[in-house]
């Protein structure tokens, strides 16, 4: 096992699992997991409907068939590890983030957000478009953020406009 | 952006802070606002007291550490009562507290200038040269010295309480609230054992209270379910079993040929000497926070993890404004997402070992944050007079030496020493089970079968005095030690026997991947030939 990322805390491009086809992201959401590392741990495993997460064992990491993933949200509501991303293309050339969030303020439709990559680093602003308030998943906000496209695979994490670092 | 008075936060994303009424206590004299419900420790704490005591010899100053009662730094005289660990105590109308062993008091201590000049005119080890030429002069000395060392003054109050006997008999006792003995008491009285459960807290949940994020492992063991609210589920599947007896405020001092001696507070006037005479007896105590060696690691500022958190998710109270975590462990990476999460800042993460010991998700979540991780780096020292300023921190060599010229200055004000735990385990010690140290395990542990039964007949371990590991560990392990304590009893018949079986291969499972690798090799250690089940 590479220990590259356990170095660095982040993931490099070499190390990120496959990414899905252009036309999969373009039909509709996909859970995108970047959780590389055997630890015991299986609920995205456990929720998912669809059969869309293979896992082994207990121990053994996700990996997600994008083609019998149906976008349904179930595994990004419970992962504790904040591993799991909803990743789209839209048709006007824009694209979508979907992550947890957990701190205050709560975000709100129409927020204007700074956008960070896996090492921290700021990388462009975005607009939330869509969330799942915190009171509706046991204070686990899920936030939907509209991004240029080439970021999706980029952006992992978001602030409020106008909140210090 | 998260609001906070008078050192107390008024909003947290994941808690909800519930205060008592207010209360006015008194700190060497002057009024200090608390909340009912809070401790002494975490009231002082909110009002800016960071010098709790003062140490044994030189007078350096000492503030919390532990924050549950382990580490005896945050003693003070209280209603008269002297070596009062306040993180234990709460907080009553008109309470008088004050700090000993510091003249006028611990904050400004005037024998804290022995800080300064001791090591010049009296470096150490030098009591066993000085003074001994003439026994009247090292008499006169050894008088000197106790003066100023020894803790506190003889107790100015009586404690006027009324403890009366009470002898009770019960199949199954289960010492520890934690989730590895509420899952015990669950499994083995659900199969029909009688069951007494105690607690030295007034809560049940033992560590998981103060742990806000959501848990890792199955979803059986409830997963993805935040490690507050599974103390809630434990404790409500514990109250719905008839059987099963709950008293909190209970301290079990010792256990004698399967008898249990216990305290049990019943209010500040009244309380119970408990003689429990149990069949079977699990100890599930949990464990203490260990700290590490570096330049002024006892000053003010310089705190556990667990302690932290305590303050931080139980009582609501914010630790500072920017704090540098020492072990990446998972305590370490998680207490540094909910630091961030009560807007605190998090200054670095460091790591003496080459990668990051805890789960990468639990280190992407804050790295992508900002936070810098510092791997194959240590603290060399905390810096400040009377509480944390700053740090130092190096790079480390292949041989684990600080290279010179890798210093880096590091600005907080409070240092979390992240760096393990070890297994409460003084019970067993004198329960005369066989002890051995194993350090996959985190310290000292008891040989115990498969079942977690120890040397001593009757007497099981689960969770972390049985061996460092996490909630998900203790609950399985509980469940064994619980539906095994039950079956040899003759509860449960063949349905028990078999959710016994499973139990025990569900936690094999579990430890199968690289992270239970260590605990498995710990175990081949420590445990000792079973009887099967018959
Ligand atoms: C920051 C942090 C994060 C963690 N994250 C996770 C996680 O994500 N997933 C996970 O599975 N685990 C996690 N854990 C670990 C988990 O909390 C512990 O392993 C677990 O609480 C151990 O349970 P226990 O029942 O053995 O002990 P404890 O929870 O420590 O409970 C022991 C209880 O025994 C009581 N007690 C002790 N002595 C006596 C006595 N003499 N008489 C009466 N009562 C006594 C204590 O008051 C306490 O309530 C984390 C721990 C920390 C500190
Ligand atoms: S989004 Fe739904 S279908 Fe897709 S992996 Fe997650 S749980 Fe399964
Ligand atoms: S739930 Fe999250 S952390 Fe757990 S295995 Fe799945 S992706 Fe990884
Ligand atoms: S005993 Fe109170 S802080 Fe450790």
């Amino acid at each position: 096992m590479s220990l590259g990322y356990l170095e660095r805390g982040y993931l490099e491009k070499d190390e990120l699992p496959p990414f899905p086809s252009k036309e999969r992201l373009k039909k509709k959401a996909v859970a995108y997991i970047e959780c590389p590392q055997p630890i015991p741990c299986s609920p995205c495993f456990e929720s998912c409907p669809a059969n869309a997460i293979e896992m082994k064992n207990i121990n053994d990491p996700p990996k997600v068939d994008y083609e019998k993933c149906t976008g349904c949200m179930k595994c990004i509501r419970v992962c504790p590890g904040l591993a799991i991303f909803m990743l789209r293309l839209r048709d006007d050339g824009m694209g979508e983030v979907t992550l947890q969030y957990e701190f205050l303020p709560w975000l709100k439709k129409g927020d204007r957000v700074k956008l960070y990559n896996r090492k921290g680093e700021e990388i462009g602003e975005g607009v939330v478009n869509w969330v799942l308030p915190p009171e509706r998943n046991d204070n686990t906000s899920l936030v939907r953020v509209e991004v240029p496209a080439e970021l999706i695979f980029e952006v992992r994490a978001v602030r409020p406009v106008g909140v210090k670092a | 952006m998260v609001k906070t008075e008078s050192g107390r936060l008024q909003e947290h994303p994941i808690v909800d802070f519930k205060r008592g009424g207010e209360v006015t206590i008194y700190f060497n004299g002057q009024p200090i606002k608390a909340y009912e419900g809070e401790t002494v420790a975490a009231a002082l704490y909110a009002a800016g007291v960071r010098v709790f005591s003062r140490s044994f010899r030189w007078h350096r100053p000492r503030g919390f550490f532990c924050a549950i009662g382990k580490c005896s730094a945050c003693m003070m005289e209280v209603d008269g009562i002297p070596n009062v660990r306040t993180c234990k105590v709460y907080v009553r109308d008109g309470m008088q507290v004050r700090t000993q062993s510091g003249l006028p008091d611990a904050e400004k201590d005037v024998f804290s200038i022995l800080d300064d000049v001791i090591d010049k005119v009296f470096p150490h080890g030098s009591h066993y040269s000085k003074f001994t030429t003439s026994k009247r002069a090292r008499e006169f000395m050894v008088k000197r010295m106790r003066k100023f060392t020894g803790f506190g003054n003889p107790p100015r109050a009586v404690f006027q309480g009324k403890a009366e006997l009470e002898e009770t008999e019960t199949d199954v006792l289960v010492v520890g609230g934690g989730p590895g003995g509420m899952s015990a008491a669950i499994n083995a009285g659900k199969y029909g054992a009688k069951v007494l459960l105690v607690d030295e807290n007034a809560f049940l949940g033992g560590q998981l209270v103060k742990q806000t994020h959501r848990f890792f492992g199955s979803a059986k063991e409830r997963a993805g379910t935040r490690g507050i609210r599974i103390a809630g589920i434990l404790e409500e599947e514990l109250n719905s079993i008839e059987n099963v007896e709950v008293r909190k405020e209970t301290r079990v001092f010792g256990i004698y040929n399967g008898e249990a001696g216990a305290y049990q507070r019943l209010d500040d006037e009244n309380g119970k000497l408990l003689k429990i005479r149990a069949k079977k007896i699990v100890v599930a105590t949990g464990a203490y926070e260990r700290t590490l060696i570096f330049e002024n690691n006892d000053l003010p500022g310089v705190y556990g993890a667990g302690g932290v958190q305590t303050l931080m998710n139980v009582y609501g109270i914010k630790p500072g404004d920017m704090g540098l975590i020492v072990g990446s462990g998972n305590v370490g990476l998680i207490l540094t997402y909910q630091l961030m999460q009560a807007g605190v800042n998090v200054a670095a993460i460091v790591e003496a070992m080459p990668r990051i010991g805890g789960y990468f998700v639990h280190a992407a979540k804050v790295r992508r944050l900002g936070v810098p991780i510092y791997v194959r780096h240590t603290i060399l020292k905390a810096k400040g007079r009377k509480s944390v300023e700053g740090a130092v921190i190096a790079k480390l060599d292949d041989k684990w030496q600080p290279i010179p010229g890798t210093e880096k200055e590091i600005k907080c004000d409070f240092i979390c020493v992240a760096v393990g735990l070890s297994p409460t385990h003084e019970l067993l010690y004198q329960a005369g089970c066989e002890m051995k140290f194993v350090p996959e395990l985190g310290g000292i542990v008891p040989l115990r079968s498969r079942f977690n039964e120890t040397s001593v007949k009757g007497l099981y371990v689960a969770g972390d005095v049985a061996g460092i590991e996490e909630a998900t560990a203790a609950i399985m392990e509980g469940r064994v030690a619980g539906i095994h304590a039950a079956v040899t009893l003759g509860y449960g018949g063949e349905e028990a026997k078999k959710e016994l079986e499973e139990a025990v291969k569900e936690i094999e499972e579990f430890r199968a991947g690289p992270f239970g690798e260590r605990i498995v090799n710990g175990l081949k250690k420590c445990t000792l030939e079973s009887e099967v089940v018959s």
